[in-house]
């Protein structure tokens, strides 16, 4: 019933199907509409509803591995803040994370070239030392943290002139795909200090920080469907960025993303089909 | 030669004359940048100026002060092939495969070893022990009023019997140290987590049986609380391994690992998500920066 070839099948067309599954709606600009959910909104509103000039946590806990996942979410992050007029205070604990804050920099320089550094944002840079950096932050900022990035004194940056410590920061928000991130922001600084929290993390990464949503975490952004409808949501609230195509990342990516996932249920369905109608006998190839 | 070869060598040669011929028509993979005048003066008034390179779209080439980066093509062109490289492992190991591996894995310790360097030995070590030092060559940012901090000698002296391991004799020395970080570690991870993972949720499960929300019955969110308490109460009865699972118990501990299933679909099904975005995104620079197909962010418009 079930042909040979079939139940034998060679994995690498199911590789090349994939390909094809996410190429061909990337090449032919396949998009699909996209509407907030509950969940995003949280996190959306989290950041909406703070007042101008609130000073806000940017944790860039993720490297180059994992930017193709969060670097949308990311820089809706930073677009929203910025169209909130937020004080922005950029930070990572990850070694290869300095050029995923730069990009962050690059967007505020190019579409808000009046916000200036060190009264508007300041790059704390990467800090060696993992958890323990947020522990140390959340007494006392100026124990670790002497200089920027570039190497200004905190005593010279307005921002961090009268700083003393993170609990003085009106919001977290981490986005982070692995150890130190999110979980240990909330183990170290949002949970024993009682701070409000958002996250953007990897699909891997979600399970793991759901059970803290909503009391440790206010909302959390899990991986690229959930950066695609924050984007909506900035768009719905801020038309001018429906101009902006740097600002479309996420839902540019959820074209291939839905093709690919129907691509998968196929794949499951007819597995299983196979398996069962071919008389259970079929060896994994 | 096998079958295996002539598939790579055709692949390869088919590949190699589709890009020379697209390279030469449409200049794909070229970077270009601006060159901005910067101009500072330091805290004694002493000016400097320097140029800067930012990014530049393709259809501003013809711009005066836009040029052809030569750095930056050519690492538009290392990292697609080394995609290209790292995604020929789906058709099976070869060795462009294992060289895209070493380079990846070489440069990222490499890359690891510098910036411990310079942001842990240097600013964390030798800053605290010698600042003048330090402040005179490599942070000139660092406080004036930043004093030697001799309680740095004990992180010293803990690197130094880690790294006597590598002595030919007295390696216990170094087990010292390790117990020293284990320890520390451990303790303070065991405080935080005691009250975010265990206390904190503990009380997330403490929900209300009967939501009210504006003074009307809400029945959607009490059954979702009990969905949470009933799920969080059948997966701890399915690892009390001190009672038999048998009866009520073997069912709760059953709905348990339902629980769990569920679970872990939910969590493979995000894992799905997270490769493919991934896959997306090295198809779309591909795509985009380096063959020029597509143009999202229209930069390159008009060429």
């Amino acid at each position: 019933m079930i042909p040979g070839w079939l139940k034998n099948l060679d994995r690498r067309w199911i590789f090349l199907l994939m390909f094809l599954a996410v190429s061909l709606p990337q090449l032919f600009g396949v998009s699909f509409p996209e509407r907030p959910s509950r969940k995003v909104l949280d996190v959306f509103d989290a950041i909406d509803g703070l007042a101008e000039g609130s000073r806000v946590l940017m944790a860039f806990d993720f490297d180059p591995a994992s930017e193709g996942e969060l670097s949308p979410m990311a820089s809706a992050f930073t677009r929203h803040c910025c169209e909130k007029k937020l004080k922005l205070y950029f930070m990572t604990l990850w070694e290869r994370g300095p050029p995923m804050v730069q990009k962050a920099l690059d967007i505020i320089a190019s579409e808000h070239p009046s916000m200036t550094y060190g009264t508007d944002f300041v790059n704390l840079g990467f800090k060696p030392g993992l958890e323990g950096v947020i522990r140390n932050a959340f007494s006392n900022l100026h124990v670790d943290f002497k200089t920027d990035q570039a190497g200004n004194s905190l005593h010279d940056i307005a921002l961090t002139r009268e700083l003393k410590s993170l609990r003085e920061m009106d919001l977290l928000i981490c986005i982070g795909s692995g150890s130190p991130g999110p979980k240990e922001w909330v183990q170290y600084g949002a949970a024993p200090n009682a701070m409000r929290m958002v996250a953007g993390v990897t699909g891997v990464q979600a399970p793991q920080l759901l059970p803290y949503v909503p009391r440790q975490l206010v909302g959390l952004l899990a991986a690229i469907k959930s950066a695609a409808e924050y984007e909506q949501a900035l768009i719905d609230r801020y038309p001018q960025l429906a101009r902006v195509d740097q600002a479309k990342e996420g839902l540019r990516r959820m074209g291939p993303q839905l093709v690919a996932h129907v691509l998968m249920v196929l794949l499951i369905v007819s597995g299983n089909l196979v398996y069962f109608l071919g008389g259970q006998s079929g060896d994994a190839p | 030669m096998n079958r295996n070869t002539v598939v790579w060598v055709v692949v390869f040669g088919l590949g190699a004359a589709g890009l020379a011929w697209r390279a030469a028509g449409t200049g794909m993979g070229s970077q270009y940048v601006r060159a901005i005048e910067v101009h500072a003066a330091s805290k004694t008034g002493q000016q400097f100026t320097w140029t800067r390179y930012d990014d530049a779209f393709p259809k501003d080439r013809g711009q005066p002060d836009v040029a052809l980066s030569t750095p930056r093509t050519l690492g538009v062109w290392v990292a697609a092939l080394m995609t290209l490289g790292a995604f020929s492992f789906l058709f099976g190991d070869n060795p462009l495969f294992k060289l895209t591996q070493a380079i990846v894995i070489g440069t990222s310790a490499g890359f690891a070893v510098c910036v411990g360097f310079w942001s842990t030995v240097v600013p964390m070590l030798m800053g605290r022990l010698h600042p003048e030092f330090v402040r005179s060559w490599a942070a000139p940012g660092m406080p004036p009023d930043q004093q030697t901090e001799w309680i740095a000698l004990v992180p010293l002296a803990l690197c130094l019997m880690l790294l006597w391991r590598l002595a030919p004799w007295g390696g216990w020395i170094s087990r010292w140290p390790l117990a020293f970080f284990i320890g520390l570690t451990a303790g303070l991870r065991l405080v935080t987590f005691f009250k975010a993972d265990f206390v904190d949720q503990v009380a997330n499960t403490i929900l209300p049986l009967a939501v009210m929300a504006d003074g009307r019955f809400d029945p959607w969110a009490t059954l979702k609380n009990l969905a949470v308490l009933a799920a969080v109460l059948a997966t701890l009865a399915y690892f009390l391994f001190s009672v038999e699972h048998a009866g009520a118990m073997g069912r709760a501990a059953r709905l348990g690992i339902c629980v769990l299933m569920i679970t872990f679909g939910a969590s493979f099904s995000l894992t799905v998500m997270g490769r493919i975005s991934m896959l997306a995104a090295r198809l779309q620079f591909l795509f985009d920066d380096w063959l020029w197909l597509i143009d999202p962010l229209n930069r390159r418009t008009g060429l």
